[in-house]
């Protein structure tokens, strides 16, 4: 592992003070570090803000949740409002990672994960990701877990987080905070797909930090799910998910947030197949004219296509535990 | 007995930043306070095994995925192979050593043994140390309920059900 300078920040102020060219704020370290010891992440200075006072979950008063952004995973998952008002965000929390994981890894980080493409991963391979301009091994190379849905001709890595995914359904929005003051970003807008330029997946600038998360109020009436489809049954990374959040009355969508994970270089949310469904039946044919339209637009790689059919099932089927009187309010 | 460790170089630094050569760090492990100047580089497991001799708490892959390293921070498990020592100022560590001794064994020790829940045993102090955690955790009643909580654990041996069944052989003790 590279050297670099540690420093432990007190106050969210002292954080952003010792911020500076090359530096990173560590959070619960589970991707950091991680990457670090592969040399894909080589931070000149690193800043511990685990001391900052962002770990609160507490009500807004739109009647919202307003998440910090040091809150472990473990902790939102479990936390009571979160499980009564934001279930989708409690399941998605917990299909993904480990129990020793989910302990560590924070809010914030969360939506900072990177992605697990080998080829990004490995120092030795191209990655237009990790070194701008050196080619990207991944589109013809081993790229099953890999996006179809927001890629480029640079890049078709995918957003790992299941967390996001459910957030993206949720609505939820980022608190950022700089030296300008604070600034709120729709997760919709906070990721960005990969164009021209790989390297740039979010919106945050450097010296930037995430504060907290924040819940828009729940539907009223609404159920969810997250359904997660992957290679094994626990600790295992999305070849596709599904989060849907939907207001069903008298047989029929009143309202429906619709996000996919695991096929997109960002957490794939879908507004036109959300139009679609609302004011037509709760039917089977509705459920797969939406999935039609979500994987409108994917453009397989070589070892990916199967993820279309994939997808498309995952969200059909996730719309049909939605909507059944056995789907978790 | 661990009482004090310190790097003979090194100065006592207040201050926030990291001094030439280390950075400044106490918490308590199994009990015992120590105080570190430490490589900012240095995980916490790395320390434990290496500085503190404590070789209990073992390394698998290093990178988050076999559980083998898994200790308890502040109650809670984690996995000290992600995570810098010095990020632990003020922790409250426990590692495997603390969890019992060979006359006066943990029941989840005892369990593991009565439930032959290992082989090689290179993965059991991970093991222990999620399945004690577990204990204080949501996890819901069945099998699969544990398996699932246990999932960050890696047997290479593939001793999963004894293993599965010494947790609940536990669990069932303690509503007793």
């Amino acid at each position: 592992m590279n050297a670099f300078s540690f420093s432990r920040a007190a106050t969210l102020d002292e954080a952003l003070a010792q911020s500076s060219d090359g530096a990173t704020f560590v959070a619960g370290g589970t991707t950091l570090i991680d990457l670090m010891k592969l040399d894909v992440e080589v931070p000149a200075k690193v800043i511990d803000i685990n001391h900052l006072p962002l770990r609160e979950i507490t009500l807004t008063a739109a009647g919202g949740l307003r998440i910090g952004a040091l809150a472990r995973n473990s902790d939102v998952a479990h936390d009571a409002t979160v499980m009564r008002d934001y279930p989708v965000l409690s399941e998605a929390l917990l299909s993904g990672a480990s129990a020793q994981l989910r302990n560590m890894a924070s809010t914030g980080g969360n939506l900072m994960q990177r992605t697990r493409c080998l080829y990004f991963r490995d120092p030795a391979y191209a990655c237009n990701k990790r070194s701008p301009g050196s080619g990207c091994s991944a589109i013809d190379g081993f790229n099953r877990n890999l996006a179809i849905l927001g890629t480029s001709k640079h890049c078709i890595a995918t957003n790992p987080s299941d967390q996001n995914v459910a957030l993206s359904a949720l609505e939820a929005t980022v608190q950022i905070r700089g030296a300008g003051g604070e600034r709120t970003v729709a997760i919709d807008d906070f990721y960005l797909v990969p164009g021209d330029t790989p390297e740039r997946e979010t919106v945050l600038e450097p010296g930037e930090l995430i504060v907290s998360v924040t819940l828009p109020p729940p539907l009223a009436g609404s159920k969810s799910t997250y359904l997660k489809l992957r290679d094994r049954a626990s600790y295992e990374f999305a070849l596709a998910s599904a989060a849907v959040v939907a207001v069903v009355s008298g047989g029929a969508f009143e309202r429906v947030r619709i996000a996919l994970g695991g096929i997109g270089t960002k957490p794939w949310r879908d507004r036109d197949a959300e139009k679609a469904l609302e004011g037509k039946p709760v039917t089977p044919e509705n459920f797969a004219s939406a999935a039609q339209i979500v994987l409108r637009d994917a453009k397989p790689a070589s070892r990916n296509a199967f993820k279309i059919e994939l997808a498309k099932r995952c969200l059909v089927h996730a719309l049909t535990l939605v909507t059944n009187a056995g789907a978790r309010s | 007995m661990i009482s004090q460790v310190i790097v003979p170089e090194a100065e006592p630094s207040p201050s926030h930043a990291s001094p030439p050569g280390g950075f400044s760090v106490t918490f308590t492990v199994n009990g015992d306070r120590v105080e570190l100047v430490v490589d900012p580089r240095s995980t916490l497991l790395d320390t434990l095994r290496e500085t503190l001799d404590l070789t209990g708490t073992k390394k698998g892959c290093d990178h988050g995925q076999c559980g083998a390293c898994t200790v308890h921070v502040n109650g809670r498990r984690i996995n000290s192979c992600l995570s810098f020592t010095a990020m632990h100022d003020g922790d409250t560590i426990a590692t495997v050593e603390g969890l019992g001794a060979p006359a006066a064994l943990h029941p989840m020790q005892a369990a593991f043994l009565e439930h032959d829940g290992y082989q090689c045993g290179y993965c059991t102090p991970g093991q222990l140390m999620s399945a004690t955690a577990l204990l204080d955790e949501p996890c819901g009643p069945s099998d699969a309920d544990v398996a699932e909580c246990m999932s960050g654990n890696i047997c290479r041996c593939g001793a999963y059900q004894n293993i599965v069944a010494a947790i609940q052989s536990v669990r069932k003790q303690a509503e007793a």
